[in-house]
């Protein structure tokens, strides 16, 4: 019993004032009573460990060694040499495409934001008044986000074609001379491939909202219309604010989606031409033969801190709901 | 670390290589024994071997071959070419096929990790990046037999830094003017030899209501040929040599000329180009006849479906230089290259040297459909189609011979990050400040890391 006492106060009490105890008796550490038996350790450890492990194997260890080879020069074949900054040096001085790609992901983020996104949960809205056909509305605007970026990519090829376009043939400007180049013209095309995107980014939001809003508790509704507010006013000051964990999702996705743009600026030109983005110029720096794998690392850095942002602010609000 | 781990694993695939010459220089000699030291099914093969006389010295074996050829027409070409050899030679050949994007864009750890013992591939600067890199076994011997049915200028294709031989070229296809004959009977036009007569035919046809030039760009690569055709009539084979592998520098006022003739040409070009795909582009001149002539290699063809038959084709117009009796042209070369550590070097090797030769060659571009022409001077046109014969008639009258741009300058620079982007650039704004333009790719080519 005193043995136990002993050991609990060295435990609880600093080191320096226990040292005397401690002294005087030479095991205490033996007697380490745990909470935990044998079998609770070794599940923690497995549970942390595993999911640690993943972490370090496939997310650190890429992060930190594109971090490491955007300080070198390397074609992905022969030696790795390390160059200090230089790969930074040239991407701000002589790599044309570095700045309008960084102006295009920001164009992008604004335009999912303030225009793809609000139109999304504007129609999730519209479809949740259960007006006659809804369900056929919700499949028609859902359609795209099920469809691969590849097809969706060649259906607006046929939409913005020069000669055979859809577009240019309602409008009547397929003639030489008259014609519109949605795809070839560098200030026209990055708003052509947006529009594209958004058709499949308002589907998107469009579901995510409209599942949030079948979970609003009818009964706010009808205690607001009793108080008297209209529709308008429901939504702004009831649901709005009761949706409030949905909203942050959408937040999330919109800016991840604006952040991973690619595929569709890829595949009409690889991400020529108007339509820089920074994945496309990691992507176009690092695949095929002869590679500036270093090169392109330094750009996927870029785009590595421009994430950060967004991922502190997430965690740090999703933290602090938890905490509280 | 991971730089000290790079050159040890390339010293490495270096002294494999260099093992699987030794191994197959003692086996490509007189040695009785099949030498295939591995991978050899023993159990069936054993038997055959020790009956088979070692004079007839087919090095009879197993070979793996990879493949970028994905779609069905030049798949069954490669299969054709493979079927004939294996009878030829008794090698027995897997062909691995793989997408053709994913090929191009994966060739480098494909290279890298264990790859089939042949592959197919591009000559020029592309073949020589992975000898340079180790990556690729030199066949010296294999050429030491082919050679005989190759031009000189084949054999500089296929040789890299070391003057060593690296690949069999196979294929090739010129870059050419192709045109809707019925049009140019219709409308009574003339094929243009100078660059006064296609300016002129091109205002005729302008009037007529036609485009004179079909032109897309949307994919960045067709610009470039339009490139070379300009540089090497203006300025010669060996300047667009020189400038393609960066001992001229591209700020040089001969270039500046190429750019202004260009801008001063794009009036008889179709407008909107990056806009358009390279196959809208072909549509438009040799399915529906609203362009007049289309200048593109000789694939483009393949656009015009039906109507093939009817496609015709010149060399692009002289103009006038000292340059004229070179009368050099695009004419890129496919072939097939020996990777680092073959499985079976003796078996791959014999393969090669049957591909080598014109008849395997002509078992590859007499497979229907295809359109390419066998390199071999020696090669028997008389089985070709009409289109195949106009090509082979066009590639006889080029004094020299250019790749394209992307394979004969250095990947990096020709690829999407570089000169796709600057011609883009080109297009969009022809009037643009060229001395400007031209500084900023000279500026984009130094910063290029130097290639080994």
């Amino acid at each position: 019993m005193a043995n136990d006492r002993t050991a609990r106060s060295a435990s609880a009490t600093p080191p320096a004032a226990a040292g005397g105890v401690a002294a005087t008796l030479p095991a205490p550490k033996k007697k380490h009573y745990s909470l935990l038996t044998r079998r609770d350790t070794i599940t923690l450890w497995l549970m942390a460990g595993i999911p640690t492990l993943v972490v370090i194997v496939f997310i650190l260890v890429p992060t930190v060694s594109s971090i490491v080879l955007s300080f070198t020069s390397w074609n992905g074949v022969g030696a790795i040499k390390f160059v200090g900054a230089q790969n930074y040096i040239d991407l701000v001085q002589t790599y044309k495409p570095f700045f309008p790609a960084l102006a295009h992901n920001v164009i992008w983020l604004l335009f999912f934001l303030f225009i793809a996104t609000p139109l999304g949960m504007f129609l999730a809205v519209l479809l949740d008044k259960n007006i006659r056909g809804t369900r056929i509305y919700q499949s028609a605007i859902y359609m795209p986000v099920v469809l691969s970026l590849a097809v969706v990519g060649f259906i607006w090829f046929l939409i913005y074609a020069p000669e055979q376009g859809l577009l240019n043939n309602v409008l009547g400007r397929t003639e030489q001379g008259n014609q519109i180049s949605w795809l070839g013209n560098p200030s026209l095309n990055l708003w052509a491939v947006l529009i594209a995107a958004s058709w499949r980014q308002v589907g998107y939001v469009m579901v995510l909202y409209l599942a949030g809003l079948k979970g609003v508790d009818p009964s706010l509704r009808e205690a607001a219309a009793i108080d008297g507010a209209n529709e308008r006013q429901t939504f702004r000051h009831v649901v709005f604010p009761v949706m409030a964990p949905i909203n942050m999702v959408i937040l999330v996705i919109t800016v991840i989606e604006s952040l991973r743009a690619f595929d569709l600026a890829f595949i009409v030109n690889k991400g020529l031409n108007g339509l820089e983005l920074l994945s496309t110029l990691v992507t176009n720096n690092i695949i095929g033969e002869a590679s500036r794998i270093g090169f392109g690392s330094a750009i996927a850095v870029v785009l590595l801190v421009i994430s950060v942002g967004p991922i502190i602010f997430y965690l740090f609000r999703t933290l602090r709901e938890e905490i509280q | 670390m991971v730089g000290l781990a790079a050159p040890w694993r390339r010293n490495g695939l270096i002294t494999l290589a260099s093992l699987a010459i030794i191994v197959s220089a003692c086996g490509g000699g007189a040695s009785p024994t099949p030498a295939a030291p591995s991978a050899a099914p023993p159990a069936s093969e054993a038997p055959a071997a020790s009956e088979a006389p070692p004079a007839s010295a087919a090095p009879a074996g197993d070979t793996t071959l990879g493949s970028n050829e994905s779609d069905a027409v030049p798949k069954a070409a490669v299969a054709a070419m493979v079927d004939y050899c294996q009878t030829q030679t008794g090698v027995n050949v897997k062909v691995n096929t793989t997408d053709h994007n994913t090929f191009q864009n994966q060739i480098s750890s494909y290279l890298q990790a264990k790859p089939d013992d042949v592959a197919k591939w591009f000559a020029g600067n592309r073949v020589r990046f992975f000898a340079a890199q180790g990556l690729l076994s030199p066949i010296d011997d294999v050429w030491a037999e082919i050679e005989k049915y190759m031009t000189p200028g084949l054999k500089v294709a296929s040789t890299a830094a070391d003057g060593k031989t690296y690949f069999v070229p196979v294929y090739q296809y010129p870059w050419v003017v192709l045109y809707r004959k019925s049009l140019f009977t219709e409308k009574g036009y003339t094929i243009p030899k100078t660059m006064d007569e296609f300016k002129a035919l091109g205002d005729k046809m302008k009037a007529d209501g036609l485009v004179p030039l079909a032109f897309g760009d949307q994919d960045g690569w067709p610009a470039m040929g339009t490139f070379d055709i300009l540089n090497m009539r203006m300025n010669g084979y060996t300047f667009h040599m020189g400038l393609m592998n960066g001992t001229e520098k591209w700020s040089d006022p001969r270039v500046k000329a190429v750019f202004e003739k260009w801008a001063e040409l794009l009036p008889y070009f179709q407008e909107g180009a990056p806009g358009r795909t390279w196959q809208d582009a072909a549509k438009l001149a040799l399915v529906d006849k609203k362009a007049g002539m289309y200048f593109l290699g000789t694939f483009a063809n393949e656009q015009a479906g039906e109507n093939a038959p009817d496609v015709g084709f010149f060399p692009f117009p002289l103009m006038g230089t000292q340059y004229d009796s070179e009368n050099a042209i695009d004419a890129p070369i496919d072939g097939f290259m020996l990777t680092g550590n073959p499985a079976n070097p003796e078996a791959a090797k014999a393969l090669l040297k049957c591909f080598g030769t014109p008849e395997a060659q002509l078992a590859y571009v007499l497979s229907p459909g295809l359109t390419s022409v066998a390199v071999s001077p020696l090669a028997d046109t008389s089985k070709y189609t009409d289109v195949q014969k106009a090509q082979a008639e066009i590639l006889k009258g080029a004094g020299f011979i250019a790749q394209f741009l992307d394979r004969d300058a250095r990947a990096d620079f020709a690829g999407p990050s570089g000169m796709q982007g600057f011609l883009l650039s080109f297009l969009n704004d022809p009037k643009q400040d060229l001395d400007k333009f031209l500084g900023e790719i000279q500026a984009y080519y130094d910063t290029l890391p130097p290639q080994e």
